[in-house]
């Protein structure tokens, strides 16, 4: 076992979900499979391979310092759960 | 027992791009809010990211400025927490391989000049703005600042006292200012600084307990800020009780720090390469070419200007304060061939002037070609220096030249003996009791004469010529 329910408490915290006690269950198991799965990566030789984080080989892609049009406010206001006048309005979140 | 503290310092500078770092929205501040934003700042589901180039020649030019190491490549993070300014639940930064590394800048202290380290230079992504409602249980977003580029400046813990620190960060956003990469507006958060302190028994080697200061938005309060911070820490310590490792915020109008209530549980930001973006890869020749656009910084300039104009430290340091200070200054010593002369108008009346009304130079009304005429007129005996300073007056409030306003209030020094002979003739006549006195051995009344033929003269003789004069006249008749 590598992932324990702890830990699966403790990832669910940080993404602020909540989980009953038979999806922690659930997911402990499936977690751990999936990292059992993957770790038949481990059995690759990668002696003398540089490691990298990217999966094509790509480097500096780079756009000019030009200002272009941005979303009318409507349009970025649209989606938000609540607005008021030009602002997202959100839970007050204490400093 | 004697302790001493130990400051390490986090410094965000907001950099002037045009556009933000991964889209074209603007960055222009004071704008309505949420009009500067699009799919990409706003964290839209699909969208791509795109590194802005000028972002990176910034970060590079504060690395060489500071005599960091640049990496050959370096990669963009994930850093992962909840926050309603942060629209996408995590701010695009870096963290295991930031831009430079391994720098340090030089700041000078009463006693001599000290190095300080700096860890890291890294590329970033700033967060939006929130706005508190004071009545109801409400806070606003403006997310027109979220992605607009900043570097993040990481010191090494080698401060020991405020005053240090202060000096450290001074030195820091004159490089930036220098380097026209940012505007420098702490007021406004584009230059913002984080501080870790603690402190220890002098002599220890271990690092005590530290915390980490926030919300001191003006170099003031960030030395009283820390001033106050280690006089806790060392009364705490002092009585016996333990410093807790906290984020603590600087109260300005209560002059003190306090701790920031609901942050307490540690961070987990699980860093990972952000996929988005590809690495960074700079060679020998992108650092060559960055390197040759960088100005002449702040402490070199002091250091010529002592040397060249042969101008004391202190005026050198005034005189450099910023770039355009520093260029008005050359203009004018070279033009007039009066160095000394030139920073003395310059430091003296001219900063008097713009400081009054709240300018600075680069908004100055009398142009350096001006001033340099000025101080010929001076020198060449044209004027005396009493004229000059009410010249200087209309020069600054009317924006003429030093001929111009000379001409139109008929303005010339009177220099013909004659004319002078005349006037102190008349100054004796007038007040022959004094000059009796004079002759019996009172000579602090002399001046009393100088003054005299002033106002006979309306200002305009030269003073030397009067006083010359004058002394043979008073003597022989």
């Amino acid at each position: 076992m590598k992932i324990t329910r702890a830990e699966v408490e403790y990832v669910a915290h940080l993404a602020r979900l909540e989980f009953s006690e038979d999806e922690k269950e659930k997911f402990t198991f499936q977690l751990n499979n999936i990292l059992a799965y993957v770790d038949m990566l481990n059995q690759v030789d990668t002696t003398d391979i540089e490691p990298v984080s990217h999966a094509i080989a790509l480097n500096n892609a780079f756009r000019e310092d030009v200002v272009e049009d941005s979303l009318n406010p409507e349009l970025s206001l649209a989606n938000a759960p609540e607005a008021r006048g030009p602002f997202f309005r959100v839970p007050k979140v204490i400093e | 027992m004697e302790y001493e503290p130990i400051i390490g310092l986090e410094v965000h500078a907001q950099l002037l791009t045009k556009s933000k770092i991964f889209c074209g929205c603007s960055t222009q501040f004071g704008v309505e809010p949420n009009s500067h934003t699009c799919p990409v700042c706003m964290g839209m589901p699909g969208v791509l990211p795109v590194l802005n180039k000028k972002v990176v020649e910034y970060t590079m030019k504060m690395a060489l400025a500071t005599h960091c190491r640049i990496n050959e490549v370096c990669n963009f993070a994930r850093k992962n927490y909840f926050y309603p300014d942060l629209p996408k639940g995590y701010q695009i930064s870096q963290y295991a391989s930031p831009l430079a590394e391994h720098g340090y800048v030089d700041i000078e202290l009463n006693g001599g000049r000290k190095k300080i380290g700096i860890t890291r230079i890294h590329m970033e992504e700033d967060a939006g703005k929130l706005l508190h409602d004071e009545h109801t249980p409400s806070s606003y977003v403006d997310m027109n600042r979220t992605g607009v580029p900043l570097i993040e400046i990481v010191s090494e813990p080698d401060m020991r006292s405020a005053e240090e620190a202060t000096a450290y960060l001074k030195r820091l956003h004159e490089i930036l200012v220098y380097l026209e990469i940012c505007d420098g507006n702490m007021e406004e958060g584009s230059f913002r600084c984080d501080a870790n302190v603690s402190i220890r028994l002098k002599g220890e080697t271990a690092f005590g307990t530290r915390t980490e200061l926030k919300n001191m938005n003006s170099f003031r309060n960030v030395q009283r800020a820390l001033e106050y911070e280690i006089r806790r820490q060392e009364y705490l310590l002092a009585s016996g009780g333990e410093v807790v490792q906290e984020t603590k915020l600087w109260d300005d109008a209560q002059g003190a720090t306090y701790s920031m209530r609901g942050k307490e549980e540690a961070h987990d930001y699980r860093y990972f390469p952000d996929p988005d973006l590809v690495p960074v890869v700079i060679d020998g020749r992108w650092i060559e070419e960055v390197r040759e656009t960088l100005p002449e910084l702040p402490l070199e300039k002091r250091e010529r200007f002592i040397q060249e104009y042969q101008i004391p430290p202190y005026d050198a340091g005034v005189l450099t304060s910023s770039r355009v200070l520093a260029d008005y200054f050359e203009e004018v010593a070279k033009l007039s061939g009066k160095p000394k002369a030139a920073s003395n108008w310059i430091m003296g009346e001219i900063l008097r002037f713009l400081n009054e009304e709240k300018r600075d130079i680069t908004s100055c009304p009398i142009l350096p070609q001006s001033l340099s005429e000025l101080i010929q007129l001076i020198e060449d005996g044209t004027i005396s220096g009493k004229m000059a300073k009410d010249i200087f007056e209309d020069m600054y409030t009317t924006g003429k030249g030093p001929q111009q306003i000379i001409e139109e209030k008929g303005l010339v020094q009177i220099t013909d003996e004659e004319i002078l002979k005349k006037a102190i003739e008349e100054v004796l006549a007038a007040n022959p009791v004094q000059a009796e006195q004079y002759r019996g051995g009172k000579e602090k009344i002399f001046g009393y004469f100088v003054g005299q033929v002033m106002k006979v003269t309306r200002g305009k003789a030269n003073p030397a010529l009067v006083n010359d004069l004058l002394k043979k006249m008073l003597a022989g008749s």
